[in-house]
């Protein structure tokens, strides 16, 4: 069985360029706004969307992220919301992959096996939980992939050659490299480092390599696309999310205009990288 | 039930744990039962398997604990005296009623009993900067009283909100050279200072060292934090045997994250006789929802890298905690508390912001010490816990700190300007 996130990564290998994976918090600022905007997504050239499950304490996340956690929570975020996002969205696309992103404790909260049935059925395709190493497995990665969804997991600058096959294991859609060693929206890494990264992940695995961490610009974007198969940009989106609120923290009428410009950009520059990449072959 | 464990018992030449210990976890995965493990970041990972070995090793090197007896005797000021403390057993009429001093070690808590235990390994694994969290700001005056000793650069993250209310620790570790951070993230208090550390952590793994400072974290930490503070209910069960000729037959301690507690606790987990009392912050009352009594009043989640009891809503969204006590302000509590609970080993049980004020106060009178507003805490449970011993009993009560860095706080509660 092949799932979407598989066959998005064949048909972008097919294209001959690499993706766009746009991050989003489910219901940040508000339920409605956000799905609005994350239908929009795909048209402006997300090629896979992250959808974050807000949670309080997001350990690894820098203060973007974090605010747009707590921005979905005050507004009334819960996971049950957060599925039915997902259905919604899927009754007007059933080919752009969503990969749900978040922490634990709200999933083993929700119940695991519950989960799992509930957002298969919404039709999520993948799963990033930061703070669940291999070493954690059996909680919710074998369950996930026997039940048909990928585990998508991190690898970082501290994944070293011993320890990268184990990260590797039960890790299937792609490989989200974070490319620097630090929170989200925070440095970024250079482009001889991220090429050097790639290159290596690659001597370890056939599964797609998706860089992020730090992405901020089209320039940067086109930098990473060089290398990898698809790029990731999180923070950037958010915080065009938190520039386009009103005192109240209510969205102002061009909220999804300030956001989609950047996806746009952003999707340009993973688009330039292809032309450059078919020119070099 | 039949009980057929006897005939379930592999047989094998290699020496098993005896099936009837308490005192044998966490198991190879840092589990006791299933609370407990590492639920951390892929960046943290290689760091804190690195920790567990570095840890592993210095257990088994005496050179290491040389060290520790070396500071422990001539820096710490150990062993921290068990004092029978006469006046409050008359007072409350019942079992009698022994202090374990641990506000009289250096910088006023059991917190440096750690500290020294983590630098010594920082130190062993070549780290060169040190960071922490800090609630009450114990941890964090520990921390930055053990970096100044060994000279490497400190940062302690600590919430504005209890920044706010602990000016005099701030004030003390920024004596000791620590840089202290205040954190604005979130509620602002404990919880918030360990996601900043543990984002500073993880941006920075290479040269820092992360010196938690209670029995919860990812695996090794609960068990270090464990062993490391074990010295207390070995110092106790030594000197109540020769006060007493015997075990005693109750303990007592609050319990924030647990490290106090777990400390004194340990070491007494196979003496059946012995009841265990673990004091929760019940802040208003736990039926009001403003506690931090986690076990009293959560049920078990994945926070700060284990399995644990924690405060949280129906949609597993962390709750924040509410105590006078910035120390025990924490919606979690350390995995092998949540795992005696769950086998009935160790009673968990609460005393409110009023309770342990009126302890707070009752302490100062009739013994001359003013104790933390922390184990004021398991002071307040004590007058319920000593007249229904009865006076042929003895009862230990961990007085985990001392109470200097709170007398602003209590001053404000009971309306007198300082």
């Amino acid at each position: 069985m092949t799932t979407r996130i598989e066959r998005r990564f064949a048909d972008l290998k097919a294209e001959g360029r690499a993706g766009l994976v746009v991050f989003v918090t489910a219901g940040d600022p508000d339920y409605a706004s956000a799905l609005d905007l994350v239908k929009a997504l795909p048209g402006a050239g997300a090629d896979v969307i992250e959808l974050g499950m807000p949670f309080t304490d997001p350990m690894a996340d820098g203060p973007a992220i974090q605010a747009s956690s707590l921005r979905a929570l005050k507004s009334g975020q819960t996971m049950k919301k957060t599925l039915a996002f997902v259905t919604e969205f899927r009754a007007s696309d059933q080919k752009t992959p969503i990969v749900l992103m978040g922490y634990y404790n709200p999933i083993y909260s929700y119940g695991v096996e519950a989960f799992l049935k509930d957002a298969l059925a919404a039709g999520v395709d993948g799963l990033i939980i930061v703070d669940l190493p291999p070493e954690e497995d059996t909680e919710l990665c074998l369950p996930a992939l026997e039940a048909g969804l990928n585990f998508i997991r991190l690898a970082t600058p501290t994944t070293d050659d011993q320890r990268l096959p184990k990260v590797l294991t039960n890790t299937s859609g792609f490989v989200y490299y974070v490319s620097i060693m630090g929170i989200t929206g925070t440095k970024s890494a250079s482009d001889a480092d991220i090429a050097k990264a790639v290159q290596r992940l690659k001597r370890h695995t056939d599964l797609p390599v998706a860089v992020g961490f730090g992405i901020k610009s089209a320039e940067q974007a086109r930098a990473v696309a060089q290398e990898a198969d698809a790029a990731v940009v999180g923070s950037a989106v958010v915080s065009r999310i938190a520039d386009s609120l009103d005192a109240n923290g209510k969205p102002k009428a061009g909220l999804k205009e300030h956001v989609l410009e950047l996806v746009r950009d952003l999707a340009g520059g993973v688009r330039a990288a292809a032309k450059q990449r078919s020119a070099v072959a | 039930m039949v009980d057929c464990a006897p005939f379930a018992r592999p047989v094998t030449s290699k020496p098993v744990n005896k099936p009837n210990t308490f005192r044998a976890g966490p198991d190879e995965h840092g589990r006791f039962g299933v609370f407990g493990g590492r639920f951390v970041a892929e960046t943290l990972m290689p760091l804190i398997l690195a920790v567990e070995q570095a840890y592993n090793e210095a257990k088994d090197d005496p050179k290491f604990a040389e060290q520790m007896d070396y500071y422990r005797k001539h820096y710490i000021g150990r062993p921290s005296p068990l004092y029978l403390a006469e006046r409050l057993t008359q007072e409350l009429g019942g079992a009698k009623i022994y202090l374990k001093r641990e506000e009289l070690n250096h910088t006023g808590s059991h917190k440096v009993n750690n500290c020294i235990g983590q630098i010594l390994l920082a130190k062993r694994m070549g780290k060169t900067r040190i960071i922490a969290e800090t609630g009450a700001g114990q941890h964090g005056v520990a921390t930055a009283t053990v970096a100044a000793l060994f000279n490497l650069p400190c940062t302690v993250y600590m919430g504005e909100v209890d920044i706010a209310r602990q000016q005099p620790n701030v004030f003390r570790m920024r004596l000791l050279g620590a840089e202290v951070v205040p954190v604005k993230s979130g509620t602002r208090t404990l919880k918030d200072a360990m996601n900043e550390a543990l984002r500073d952590w993880v941006a920075n793994v290479e040269d820092t060292f992360y010196i938690i400072g209670t029995v919860a974290g990812p695996h090794p930490y609960p068990a270090m934090v464990r062993d490391f503070q074990s010295v207390i209910g070995e110092e106790a069960k030594q000197q109540h045997h020769e006060a007493e000729g015997r075990l005693p037959d109750a303990l007592v301690a609050c319990i924030g994250g647990g490290s106090n507690a777990m400390g004194l606790f340990h070491p007494f987990l196979d003496d059946t006789s012995v009841e265990i009392y673990g004091v929760e912050a019940a802040g208003d009352g736990v039926e009001t929802g403003r506690h931090a009594a986690s076990i009293t009043g959560g049920r078990p989640g994945v926070l700060h890298g284990n399995r644990t009891y924690l405060l949280q809503d129906a949609d597993g969204q962390i709750s924040d905690a509410h105590s006078i006590s910035a120390g025990l302000d924490y919606p979690g509590i350390g995995p092998e508390h949540s795992w005696l609970h769950e086998i009935g080993r160790a009673q968990y049980v609460s005393a409110t912001d009023q309770e342990a004020l009126d302890a707070f106060q009752l302490l100062a009178r009739v013994e001359g010490i003013i104790p933390a507003l922390e184990p004021a805490h398991a002071l307040a449970y004590l007058k319920k816990l000593a007249p229904k011993l009865g006076k042929n009993k003895t009862v230990i009560l961990n007085l985990s700190g001392r109470g200097d860095k709170d007398i602003f706080a209590v001053a404000e509660r009971l309306g007198t300007k300082l």
